[in-house]
């Protein structure tokens, strides 16, 4: 089929003769870290003579950064640090998924690796227990880059059925998101939910409740595990936030937000107090919320296609069309969470979840200069 | 290529993540009504443990100006479990859960028709009102036309194909094998199959049910079958007209008794309520599609075993009436009669409300009763 790549044509049973074969008491341990780009995943492998129980059982390594874009030739070495482990739903037990954390040859943090900084956010606010749940959108692409199952050279009906649809002529590629979400149970990703989106091929899932630091951990390990599904399958999902021109459906990654305080009694004047903050820091947040400091929500936030425009900072209670959202059900409870449905779906969730805690709980006017 | 590309996706690959252990983990899909009236929509959610019974489902919510039920600047909608079934995509422990729809003020939505049903049957919960209904139903393809049918023509014309076998006279079998055996596992009251008068159109009945359940157990099953033919990479449309010509439509009879009915001389009863049914024609008409009557106009023409939209009748063993009192009962004197009215793509939950207004509330004239400020 043109649609999928050669490999996927690769005799699958061929291929679970080998896999099944026992391998004694190694463990394979894969190192997934985000390369120079900000968007994209590399992975490499190595062999442990013993299945690892914690993080401290796995050691450092280092990879070439003059191939990931992320250092020169004369000086590539970059480490790889053990971050938090997953079971590995590809190899399966005893096998790991490592999730890393990038250093240059200095030990400093590599450019795109904004989990050590939000790491010392998340540290800082440990108090206020914030929790995130992240609605990470996606496309399917078939290889030839047209949206999966799409008519070649042509278009689907306009969008209205396929939202939470079901059926051939509304569903493409539910199989992906079948298997993503098992993968993810495997694995230990704290998986909230899927469902069909408004574009058809257009899907999304959800991670969360996480506190701090987990939430970018779960999410960036998610989205491995979703391109490597779909690497199986032949097929690409992409992260671009305006994958198709015209009347169709941006691809975004709605933030929903709480702390102790937002979800006790009484607990909606502290979602207001952050709505207040975050209205006052509209271009600093835009330029957090996509990998290219805000080019890449620009073809998003419209203010059409259930967006807000990019230049406007808005908030309403059930208003699909503001930056922030707050669902019926805290208005009507006054207690809650809320949604910034701003970070576009290739952001980093490192980035985004450092800046919404940063400013609804760290700023105040007078401070602005050292934020 | 009449399936679909998804459809062509490795199932083998597919199979390995499937088999994926969950731990304690339970995936629930919440199924629901759009705002076309026909069209179901689905979202799924992690719990952490299986639910027993359907209090143990929690609320949720959707965005409802996508689905055609609300504006874009206020489109929260509530989904409220209604009833749970074993989930035969994804298997044990995962759950299909059917729910009413919420407004933003929690009133039902339009096209939320289980809740006035629901407080109908709850009057007559005594009289044990059984439904059985024939989903009739055409296989697509994805190119709109019927699945096994020359492209850009047609098949022979109707007669080898009602209840047919072989590769000539039953298309797409195996779409009803695979749907038939995914209902049982659910836990749908689905009573039997049979191939149709047009060729690529099939049936199923689901029944005996009582009361609400009826509603409750054809959605799903009409989720089931669309969510098979999604993976089969066919499509089912639910029209009652799907092509125009000599060809049969699609229907949805409507087989109902009550404990007197099925009692001995309950013949009498039966002939009470047809005629009161025939006094009630065009309010029954109305109920009897989403569009109050328009969908059916195409179907209902007097030819093709249904009766004349515009006219009432009935009769036993008449296949050309509005409502067909099989033989046997007309021998038994006692058992349950046929409506054969209703379209393929009704809402059963207002289909069975409307015979029970009429036969069992005794109920008259063009517009339904509000039983509210009585019970009140």
């Amino acid at each position: 089929m043109p649609a999928m790549s050669l490999s996927s044509r690769l005799n699958k049973a061929v291929r679970q003769q080998y896999l099944n074969l026992p391998q004694g008491e190694k463990s394979q341990i894969t190192y997934i870290w985000i390369d120079g780009t900000g968007e994209g995943l590399r992975n490499k492998t190595r062999t442990l003579d013993f299945e690892p129980k914690s993080l401290d059982e796995i050691p450092e390594w280092n990879f070439d950064g003059s191939s990931t874009y992320q250092s020169e030739g004369s000086n590539s070495d970059m480490y790889l640090i053990p971050v938090r482990m997953f079971r590995d739903p590809f190899t399966l037990d005893p096998n790991k998924l490592v999730l890393c954390e990038v250093l240059k040859y200095n030990r400093l943090p590599a450019e795109t690796n904004h989990r050590a900084s939000c790491m010392k956010v998340m540290e800082e606010i440990k108090e206020h227990c914030m929790w995130f749940g992240m609605e990470q959108e996606f496309t399917l692409l078939g290889i030839d880059g047209h949206p999966f199952s799409w008519p070649t050279n042509g278009f689907p009906r306009p969008q209205g059925p396929y939202y939470c649809g079901v059926g051939a002529d509304s569903a493409y590629g539910r199989d992906i998101v079948e298997c993503h979400y098992k993968a993810c149970l495997f694995a230990g990703i704290n998986i909230y939910g899927t469902n069909a989106e408004v574009m058809p091929s257009q899907w999304e899932f959800q991670v969360g409740p996480c506190e701090g630091i987990e939430m970018g951990d779960h999410l960036w390990v998610a989205r491995f595990l979703l391109h490597r599904v779909c690497e199986d399958f032949g097929i690409i999902a992409t992260l671009d936030p305006k994958p198709v021109q015209g009347n169709w459906n941006g691809a975004g990654c709605h933030t929903n937000v709480s702390t102790k305080q937002m979800r006790e009694e009484g607990g909606l004047q502290y979602i207001e107090q952050a709505i207040d903050k975050l209205s006052k820091r509209h271009p600093q947040h835009i330029q957090m919320y996509d990998p290219s400091g805000g080019k890449d929500n620009m073809r998003r936030l419209t203010g059409l296609h259930e967006t807000a425009s990019i230049h406007e900072f808005s908030a309403g209670v059930a208003n699909r069309g503001a930056s922030i959202r707050i669902p019926r059900q805290v208005g009507q409870e006054k207690k809650g969470y809320f949604e910034d449905r701003r970070p576009a779906a290739n952001c980093d969730p490192y980035a985004v979840t450092k800046i919404i805690a940063s400013t609804c709980l760290l700023y105040s006017e007078d401070k602005e200069e050292s934020m | 290529m009449a399936t679909s590309t998804s459809s062509k996706l490795n199932k083998a690959v597919k199979q390995q993540y499937m088999d994926l252990p969950q731990g304690d983990k339970v995936q629930a899909m919440y199924i629901w009504i759009d705002g076309s009236g026909e069209g179901l929509r689905c979202k799924t959610r992690t719990l952490d443990t299986e639910p027993k019974t359907i209090e143990d489902l929690p609320e949720w919510n959707f965005d409802g100006s996508s689905t055609y039920q609300s504006e874009g600047s206020n489109s929260d909608m509530f989904l409220i479990p209604a009833a749970m079934f074993r989930d035969p995509f994804r298997k044990d422990p995962n759950k299909l859960v059917l729910c009413e729809v919420l407004k933003y003020n929690r009133k039902p939505a339009e096209t939320n028709l289980r809740q006035t049903c629901k407080q109908i049957m709850s009057m007559v919960e005594n009289n044990h009102p059984w439904f059985g209904m024939e989903q009739e139903y055409t296989l697509l393809g994805t190119d709109g036309h019927p699945f096994g049918w020359p492209s850009n023509g047609f098949p022979g014309p109707q007669g080898p194909y009602y209840c047919g076998v072989g590769a000539d006279k039953a298309y797409g079998r195996d779409i009803v094998e695979a749907h038939y055996r995914a209902c049982l596992y659910a836990g749908v009251d689905i009573c039997g199959t049979n191939a149709e008068v047009m060729p690529a159109q099939w049936e199923f009945q689901v029944g005996p049910c009582e009361g609400i359940n009826m509603g409750d157990h054809l959605w799903v099953a009409r989720f089931i079958l669309h969510r098979l033919c999604e993976d089969f990479g066919v499509v089912v449309s639910f029209d009652p007209k799907p092509i125009t010509g000599n060809w049969n439509g699609a229907g949805c009879h409507t087989n109902f008794s009550t404990k007197e009915m099925r009692e001995d001389g309950g013949l009498k009863i039966i002939e009470e309520s047809i005629e009161r049914l025939a006094k009630r024609h065009q309010y029954h008409i109305r109920a009897y599609d989403p569009k109050g009557g328009l969908d059916n106009a195409r179907r209902l023409t007097g030819r093709h075993e249904t009766s004349n939209i515009d006219e009432f009748s009935a009769g036993v063993a008449n296949r050309g009436a509005s409502i067909r009192i099989p033989r046997a009962v007309g021998q038994d004197k006692r058992g349950y009669f046929e409506d054969r009215r209703p379209s393929a793509n009704c809402n059963p939950y207002i289909v069975t409300e409307a015979l029970v207004r009429t036969c069992l509330l005794k109920e008259e004239g063009e517009e339904p009763t509000d039983h509210r400020k009585l019970t009140a």
